[in-house]
């Protein structure tokens, strides 16, 4: 565990410096932060190499084959597109540098401004189905795992891991449609469609959450039947505490780690699937947005969407890492 | 055959049925009905079910029964056009340090790694936007949007193998990089590679249903199943099924491709969760069952433990494993008693029987267990038992290392137990913690009851746990064997202070060891356990020379002392012990006794006590053993 030992400082830097490499925690911020700035760069370029690899006149697909000519050419040069290559690459990157992502084809407007207006309504829904999925995963999957622990209650622990493959196998989408059949057109228990008020998030929200609560809690049980066969839950025994104790606070944090892991990984793919299930639900949000603006070949609204996604699951994968470092200090000295 | 054993698992079974079925209809549906999906039927425009049209019509009264089925084949086939571009791409890529050279190669795995950290959802809709929309621009978006995570997985599998000897020695006869990868490792990553892939068809499957339905994908006049899903919804109020109908359609296929693919990889050994053991019938309730002849212990004043026939069963599908067979003895206030015995002999399973430490589904019987004058196989009020087991039994166990909750610190986990059975303030218990731990002599006891475990060495982790018994005011220390995972030196410290704590507690003590020579100097009592019994018990000081079983004699001789000629070889007992789920019939030790005769593998001797009150179970106690036995040369 002593910080200086493994690590070899590079030559030529300055002492300070060299001292600074020494510590675990500068040398995981540094090689974190190297990794984000490069997946940006990647992101940012092939956003950016986009509009180039699409096959044709862009804006001639975008305005429609009708289009007078003179109006063609004079939206080619608002892009810029008549530029050289490498002009229009710096000249995008300056102005994603002021937060400029140029303006809609279709609807004249800034993209920065729809995509601020639509962005909140998406970041709602994600949060609020992850912090559900957990809520539901959690506690099932600790439930479980003491229920069937040893092979105990063998039916139990089939029907849940039947439930839970075939769950896990169902796409949010479909889950939106079976939602709305049942509580929305079946018993007019929520809102087909829109957003207009809590009871309007019940029925994206929970579609979105299923899948992955699924999925998590069947981690959470394998976790927590590993985490029960150790030394150290015998002598939580030992100590002749009650069993709730024992499971909650000596076994569910040794076996938070993995979970973490993969609620991360289940957090990033909510931000994309959120994009069908606004479309189901008829959601204000960009995922409705990015799809109009690809049917509609709205190029620069495409753009900046798909760079505030690329953002979004960038930094929410940076964020796990950093939490999991926190809690379990080994990740970081193993990180490559 | 492996294949084969997947279809006899259920999951198996469903997965394969389902998939061929949906297979068959793939092919099939197209030609037997695309007359019927295509028919218009005016008089029934956006009909509702009925015996005519068993899932309603759409708007222009084509039946919705038939065009789901007929979708089927557009339908898998682009799912398995797209997961044939993923695997083409991704193995190419995977194998690029093998193709064009290691540094190359980790250029092209650092731009995976980054793909790979995107969602599929987000990189299937980049490349629609550069393909444009359609079934042809999808397959590709689809495709290539997988592809990154099939070049992990093979760029992972092939460094496998790559290291392997009949690469390098493919290599050296000068076969081409190519060669290599199509002869040579591809053949023998296939395996995981298919599985893989079948479960990434079902993905790709899933993904284009919901392209399609966000009207990216298939483009009328063709419809696959999103498509009839996407139309289905705007009139999800007045006939639901249209839109339902081809959802089931699409969880079934997914469904089909899934399960193959997780019975394939159960079967290949891939998902197993390890360390459960699963019995076959054992519906015998609760771990305590009272022996027959249960009459309440009479417990001696000044006994602070004593058992009558306790025997632990392991469960198993055919024979049962009996670890412990019929143990009695009692303990007397203060007392230090070893078990000693080879692994295997029943002395730890006693020992956390005792401590009621034994879970389901193992069992533990009992004709009574009396634990400072309460029996612990009564039923009792489980609050106040979990008080006294709490304060006054101290358990120690044998590997300090795993003993400790590594994500709690020390002085907390030693805490706990003053906390939860001695209603302490969390500073006043953290204060007796600190204080236990000086006197088990761990220095700086603040500062170290504010570490982790695995900021402390072995010992003195060893240490804490006995600080950790000493929270309460134990009458009884269970230490099974505590030294066993210890350094010599440390060993010693840690048999010096257990004494010391009895001195000073006038706790008693249960040492569990193999270790002969540890508990003729700890303790005053010896039980020699073999084969789940107690085969001998006497005071330790006569432990070398007034041994009469057999057995105990030859792991007296078995410990080498200042007196031992080593010049010879070092004596050990012959054969193995027996295997608990198949005892013999008479004395479980005449197989490697050198004085059995056929009385003693027909009759088992019963434990008996002479005089002094020693107890010893032999057919032949005491008798002379042969002078060779000693020695076996190995």
């Amino acid at each position: 565990m002593s910080e200086s030992t493994s690590a070899t400082v590079p030559r030529g830097l300055p002492g300070w410096l060299g001292g600074l490499w020494a510590h675990r925690w500068f040398r995981f911020a540094v090689r974190r932060a190297g990794r984000l700035s490069l997946s940006l760069w990647i992101l940012v370029t092939a956003s950016f190499l986009m509009i180039h690899l699409i096959p044709g006149d862009p804006v001639r697909a975008a305005l429609g084959p009708t289009a007078p000519a003179d109006l063609v050419l004079a939206r080619t040069r608002e892009l810029g597109l008549l530029d050289p290559l490498w002009r229009q690459y710096a000249d995008y990157l300056v102005h994603l540098f002021h937060g400029e992502l140029g303006t809609s084809i279709t609807s004249r407007l800034p993209v920065s401004e729809t995509i601020a207006q639509r962005l909140p309504a998406t970041a709602q829904l994600a949060v609020a189905a992850f912090v559900l999925s957990m809520l539901i995963a959690v506690p099932l999957g600790v439930v479980m795992a003491v229920l069937t622990r040893r092979g105990r209650r063998r039916r139990t622990e089939l029907a849940f891991t039947g439930t839970n493959i075939v769950l896990g196998a169902i796409p949010d989408f479909l889950f939106g449609v079976g939602l709305v059949y049942l509580l929305a057109v079946q018993t007019h228990l929520f809102p087909v469609a829109g957003r207009d008020g809590l009871d309007s998030y019940v029925l994206p929200v929970l579609a979105l959450a299923i899948g992955p609560a699924a999925v998590l809690s069947r981690i959470v049980r394998v976790e927590m039947l590993a985490v029960m066969e150790a030394d150290y839950i015998r002598t939580a025994r030992a100590k002749r505490l009650t069993p709730v104790r024992i499971h909650l606070l000596h076994a569910l944090p040794n076996a938070v780690t993995a979970t973490l892991t993969l609620g991360g990984l289940l957090l990033s793919s909510l931000v994309a699937g959120t994009v069908l299930v606004e479309n189901v639900f008829a959601w204000p949000g960009l995922g409705s947005t990015i799809v109009s603006s690809i049917t509609t070949k709205d190029y620069p609204l495409v753009q900046g969407t798909v760079l505030v996604y690329g953002v979004g699951v960038l930094l929410i994968n940076t964020l796990v890492d950093v939490v999991l470092a926190l809690l379990d200090p080994r990740s970081a000295i193993g990180d490559s | 055959m492996r294949a084969a054993r997947v279809l006899l698992r259920p999951v198996g079974l469903v997965g394969f049925g389902l998939l061929v079925l949906v297979l068959l209809v793939a092919v099939f549906g197209p030609v037997l009905w695309d007359g019927r999906a295509t028919v218009v039927d005016t008089g029934n425009l956006l009909a509702g079910p009925s015996a005519g049209h068993w899932i309603g019509t759409d708007n222009l009264g084509r039946d919705l029964f038939f065009r789901v089925l007929v979708a089927t084949r557009l339908s898998i086939a682009l799912a398995l056009a797209a997961t044939a571009i993923s695997m083409v791409l991704g193995i190419v890529l995977g194998a690029a340090p093998l193709l064009v050279g290691r540094r190359a190669g980790r250029l092209v795995m650092g731009a995976v790694n980054v793909l790979v950290a995107f969602p599929g959802l987000l990189l299937v809709l980049f490349f629609a936007v550069i393909f444009g929309v359609g079934a042809r621009g999808a397959a590709l978006a689809v495709g290539l949007a997988g592809a990154p995570a099939f070049a992990r997985l093979c760029h992972t599998l092939i460094a496998g193998i790559s290291e392997r000897d009949y690469i390098a020695a493919a290599r050296i006869a000068g076969v081409s990089r190519l060669r290599i990868l199509l002869r040579h490792a591809l053949p023998n990553i296939a395996q995981p590679l298919i599985v893989n892939a079948t479960m990434a068809a079902g993905g790709a499957l899933l993904t284009f249903a919901g392209l399609s339905f966000l009207g990216l994908g298939v483009q009328a006049p063709s419809y696959d199943w999103g498509k009839l899903m996407q139309d289905g919804l705007n009139g999800i109020y007045v006939h639901p099924l249209a839109a339902l109908g081809p959802g089931i359609a699409v969880i079934l296929a997914g469904l089909a491709f899934n399960l193959t693919g997780e019975a394939f990889a159960a079967a290949f050994g891939i998902d197993v969760i390890p360390g459960v053991v699963r019995p076959r019938q054992v519906r015998n309730t609760p771990g305590k069952i009272r022996g027959s002849g249960a009459t309440t212990a009479s417990a001696d004043a000044g006994t602070v433990l004593s058992v009558e026939d306790l025997r632990v069963t392991i469960p198993a599908a055919r024979n049962p494993i009996r670890a412990v067979r019929g143990v009695t003895f009692a303990i007397r206030d203060g007392e230090a008693v070893g078990v000693v015995g080879e692994s295997g002999s029943g002395k730890s399973m006693t020992a956390l029987a005792l401590a009621q430490l034994i879970e389901e589904p193992t069992r533990v019987e009992a004709n009574h267990l009396v634990f400072g004058g309460e029996d612990l196989m009564a039923a009792g009020d489980p609050e106040s038992r979990r008080k006294r087991l709490g304060t006054s039994l101290a358990v120690v166990f044998q590997d300090p290392m795993t003993s400790f909750n590594p994500v709690h610190r020390v002085g907390p986990q030693l805490a706990e137990v003053s906390r939860f059975h001695q209603g302490l303030s969390r500073r006043a218990a953290f204060a007796r913690a600190v204080d236990r731990l000086r006197a088990v002599k761990v220095r700086e006891p603040e500062r170290r009851a504010r570490q982790y475990p695995f900021e402390f060495s072995g010992g003195m982790r060893q240490r804490a746990m006995i600080g950790m018994g000493l929270m309460g005011t134990p009458r009884l220390i269970i230490a099974d064997e505590p030294t066993t995972a210890l350094d010599v030196t440390v060993q010693r410290q840690v048999l010096e202070l257990l004494t010391e704590v009895r001195r000073d507690t006038g706790a008693a003590l249960l040492l569990i060891s193999h270790d002969v020579s540890v508990v003729t100097d700890v303790c005053d009592r010896v039980l020699v356990m073999y084969a789940g019994r107690i085969v001998e018990e006497l005071p330790a000081q006569d432990l070398r020379t007034l041994a009469r079983h057999p057995y105990t004699r030859a792991l007296v001789a078995a410990v080498p002392d200042m007196e031992t000629d080593l010049t010879k070889p070092l004596a050990v007992i012959p054969g193995l012990p027996i295997d608990p789920s198949r005892v013999p019939p008479g004395c479980a030790f005449a197989a490697r006794c050198p004085l059995a005769d056929d009385h003693c593998r027909a009759a088992e001797p019963r434990l008996q006590a002479d005089a002094a009150g020693n107890r010893v179970a032999c057919h032949k106690a005491g008798q002379a053993l042969p002078t060779d036995t000693a020695e076996v040369t190995a």
